[in-house]
């Protein structure tokens, strides 16, 4: 097969499926500026935008820690079992969103195991508690699976080092351990961020998509589409937010890759 | 500052790595643990470093018992065959990182630090990465940030095996300087055993987890304990019963008694040195070490059929 | 650090296996088998089978053109690849149905020829999204692999006369296999999964255009024990492939381990 002729399947396949779709998206934005600035300024849109964005604030907090704490186990730990961790890492990546919006309803719903919490009061479900795990549930891989390879190539010698030159546990790991893998967390942070911000099925079925208050900017998205009787306008004014946001995103990946990110 | 050595055992499942190992360093000496891969030489020195936990056995440090301390409390210093640099600080950094860590006052830091730097040779590299330097200068760092916080005791675990030939010959020169000033007890692992007769005041002997002789470097070459001993340091040849260097075998060119009958296949010629590569009668394969001036005046050539007797030879019961 | 483990991950699952067995065996089994479900989850493996199949040629022969080919803007294109990962699935939805939906450009009558691109209530929707969403996963599996593969091998083979089809099949094809493996399994359990990028496009007609996942989102609110059943097999699916990838990492180490 000549090298002409793979490049033009290549790049074929990517213009119908990728490329030709995102331009059309673009086009189609920009038929109707009005339209989508008008949509992406309502109130209720704001507030999408507010929500998605605090509940991806909480979830890469909270799995950034986890990512950091889980690859030191994995791959310094001495607790049997480890192996084990490694593969449930990876569950939320194999799971679809609907189960994990599903899982949530069984242990929180009226009905559910913690039950008590959503008849008590205590809003889980159709309110943030429950966007929010979620959201940590379907991110929870990303940073550890970035941290791992790196730690792991670093080896342990440089923490050795320092121990005999009188660092305490907590020193080795601040001064040491934790700059030595800064860049892959950083780049754990941003696929977090992405996939935070991007989630859609288990939302839906866990906030009850009241909008101005539980709904989030993917879930207002499809809103926008379900009820625009011929406008399409907010649907792809809103769309095209998220997917500059998610170029964003993309071009920081870049910049960040020969930083030692693991691809 | 003295270290004492006393029965350590260590076992890695079924391997044991050391066997009731007991050896004496003396204060102010440099001594080096000498042996091949697996003879537990480096899990020896990371014991006394407290990077390993002995099974059974003690280490003493200036009389006092260390066993059960961490390496944050033995005041060793230690080098790395890798250097273990601190990648992302710069060269002060590095050295000064046991300083920063006892929290000396910024100048005193740097003072030391610049004085260390003139003490390894890298000056006005202070504020590079580890990254920007050559394997030879990485190791000098390390010996800086090592000797940095005044070690009772300085260990280095094949310091220079990841270097090459020559940076290597250099920096064993200058860690034998570098010791004649400072006088720092310390333990140096090699399986090189030039490297251990050029540099150790003293030298342990290892094999199989267990010291087999500990003596100055001459004692352990020419009074050398057990055949394992005499093998591994130097060459020797074994004649039946007898051991013998290459250096003692004698070459005539006529028969004469005890001598045995053999051809030169090869002349090796190593400037002053020569060796002379034989073949026996039965197969066997000798190799003499003479001068070049012997080898002139016998005259000898490729071919030849000499004789070859020992002039000393070594036999262990 | 187990606990939070156990309290985000575990226990969920467990809750909703649990709730599954609410109506016994034989309740689980009539869920299962109904009609609707079992049209469902045949049409998610299906058309999921067919669109990992087809990411898995074209994937690869992107990789290879990324790995050894030259041309300008070849960094650009390497960065797009990614865009499916960083990309809200419901917009996924979105910008497909931009190209392939009601209002497509591509719509061309020539005579009695007419080509229209609109996919929107069809499987071909369904097949196009995943084809989207899959996309980076073998891409960015086999790359790495590719990279690695000494091309003094393909150099060698060409040398004793193989052809460079030959070559490709039997000398690079085993190297970068397991990459495509587990991009593959990677890919099929998001496929499995998706949601976000085909409820919008396919319409979700029931025996025709419904896959499991949406069939499960719209049942959760009338009959949570029956949803839960049809989740379980999802679940299934998804821990056996998660499994396969395992097992897959092991053996490969394990050649590698020697």
């Amino acid at each position: 097969m000549g090298r002409l002729s793979l490049r033009f399947v290549a790049l074929g396949y990517l213009t119908l499926i990728l490329i030709g779709p995102l331009a059309m998206m673009v086009w189609r934005t920009a038929e109707d500026l009005d339209g989508a600035w008008t949509a992406i300024t309502h109130p209720d849109t704001v507030a999408a935008f507010a929500l998605t964005l605090k509940v991806a604030a909480i979830a890469v907090s909270v799995n950034t820690v986890f990512g950091i704490v889980c690859a030191l186990v994995i791959v310094r730990g001495n607790i049997p079992g480890r192996g084990l961790l490694n593969a449930f890492i990876d569950l939320p990546l194999a799971l679809s969103p609907v189960i994990v919006g599903f899982s949530l309803i069984a242990l929180y719903g009226v009905n559910g195991w913690f039950g008590w919490f959503q008849r008590n009061g205590f809003e889980i479900l159709f309110a943030t508690p429950g966007i929010v795990l979620a959201t940590i549930f379907v991110t929870l891989p990303f940073v550890a699976r970035e941290v791992v390879p790196t730690l792991r190539e670093i080896g342990t010698e440089q923490e050795q080092a320092a121990q005999t030159l009188g660092a305490s546990g907590w020193q080795t790991f601040w001064r040491i351990t934790l700059p030595s893998i800064r860049w892959a967390v950083v780049y754990g942070v941003v696929l977090t961020t992405a996939r935070a911000i991007g989630e859609f099925g288990a939302v839906a079925l866990v906030s009850g998509n009241i909008a101005g208050q539980t709904q989030t900017a993917t879930l207002r998205v499809e809103d926008a589409y379900q009820f625009a009787y011929g406008n399409y306008a907010p649907a792809y004014g809103i769309s095209f937010v998220l997917a500059a946001t998610a170029i964003l995103i993309l071009v920081l990946m870049i910049v960040l890759q020969p930083k030692g990110a693991r691809r | 500052m003295s270290i004492s050595i006393r029965h350590i055992t260590k076992r890695f499942d079924d391997f044991v790595a050391l066997d009731d190992v007991s050896v004496d360093v003396g204060k102010g000496s440099l001594t080096a643990l000498l042996g091949p891969s697996g003879s537990g030489k480096s899990t020896l020195l990371r014991i006394v470093a407290g990077l390993e936990a002995a099974d059974h056995g003690a280490v003493f440090i200036d009389g006092q018992d260390v066993t059960a301390r961490p390496p944050q409390k033995r005041g060793v210093g230690f080098v790395f065959q890798h250097y273990a640099a601190f990648k992302h600080m710069t060269v002060h950094d590095n050295i000064a990182f046991g300083l920063a860590i006892r929290k000396r006052p910024k100048a005193e830091i740097a003072e030391r630090v610049n004085q260390l730097l003139r003490l390894v040779q890298l000056e006005g590299l202070a504020k590079r990465y580890p990254s920007q330097l050559s394997g030879g200068q990485r190791q000098r760092m390390g010996l800086a940030r090592a000797l940095a916080i005044d070690p009772a005791v300085l260990l280095l675990d094949e310091p220079f095996g990841a270097l090459d030939a020559r940076v290597r010959a250099e920096l064993r020169d200058w860690l034998r300087r570098l010791h004649d000033e400072t006088h720092t007890t310390t333990v140096i692992v090699t399986h090189d055993q030039e490297e251990a007769m050029e540099v150790a005041d003293q030298v342990a002997v290892m094999s199989e987890g267990q010291i087999e002789q500990v003596g100055s470097p001459r004692e352990v070459y020419e009074q050398p304990a057990n055949a394992f001993v005499m093998t591994f340091v130097g060459q020797a040849h074994r004649l039946g019963d007898t051991f013998v260097r290459p250096h003692d075998l004698e070459v005539t060119l006529e028969p004469n008694g005890s001598t045995r009958e053999v051809m030169i296949d090869r002349i090796v010629h190593f400037g002053f040195d020569v060796r002379l590569d034989l073949v026996g009668g039965d197969g066997e394969r000798l190799s003499v070490q003479t001068t070049r001036d012997q080898a002139e005046l016998l005259e000898l050539v490729s071919g030849q059929i000499v004789y070859v007797r020992p002039m000393r030879a070594t036999t262990f019961s | 650090m187990t606990t939070f483990l156990l309290v985000v991950v575990v226990l969920p699952i467990a809750a909703v296996i649990s709730k599954s067995t609410g109506k016994g065996w034989s309740g689980f089994w009539e869920v299962v088998s109904s009609p609707q479900a079992v049209a469902a989850l045949k049409l998610t493996l299906v058309i999921s089978t067919l669109a990992v199949l087809t990411t898995a040629v074209f994937g690869t022969v992107i990789a290879w053109v990324l790995v050894r080919d030259e041309f300008r803007g070849k960094s650009v294109v390497n960065a797009i690849i990614d865009l499916p990962f960083a990309l809200p699935t419901i917009v996924a939805g979105l910008v497909i149905m931009a190209l392939y939906g009601p209002r497509t450009p591509l719509d061309v009558t020539i005579g009695s020829f007419h080509f229209d691109a609109d996919v929107t209530f069809t499987r071909g929707a369904i097949y196009v999204a995943l084809l989207f969403v899959t996309l980076p996963f073998v891409v960015r599996t086999v790359q790495p692999v590719l990279i690695e593969l000494d091309q003094e091998l393909e150099d060698a083979a060409k040398s004793l006369g193989a052809g460079s089809f030959t070559t490709f099949r039997r000398i690079v094809l085993p190297g970068i296999l397991p990459g495509i493996l587990s991009g593959v399994a990677m890919a099929f359990a998001r496929a499995v999964g998706e949601i976000g990028a085909i409820v919008l496009i396919a319409g979700n007609l029931p025996f025709k255009t419904e896959v499991a996942s949406i069939h499960l989102f719209y049942r959760i609110e009338q009959d949570p024990e029956g949803s839960a059943a049809i989740a379980v097999v999802l679940l299934v699916i998804s821990f056996s492939v998660l499994l396969g990838i395992g097992a897959l990492r092991w053996l490969v180490t394990r050649h590698e381990r020697g």
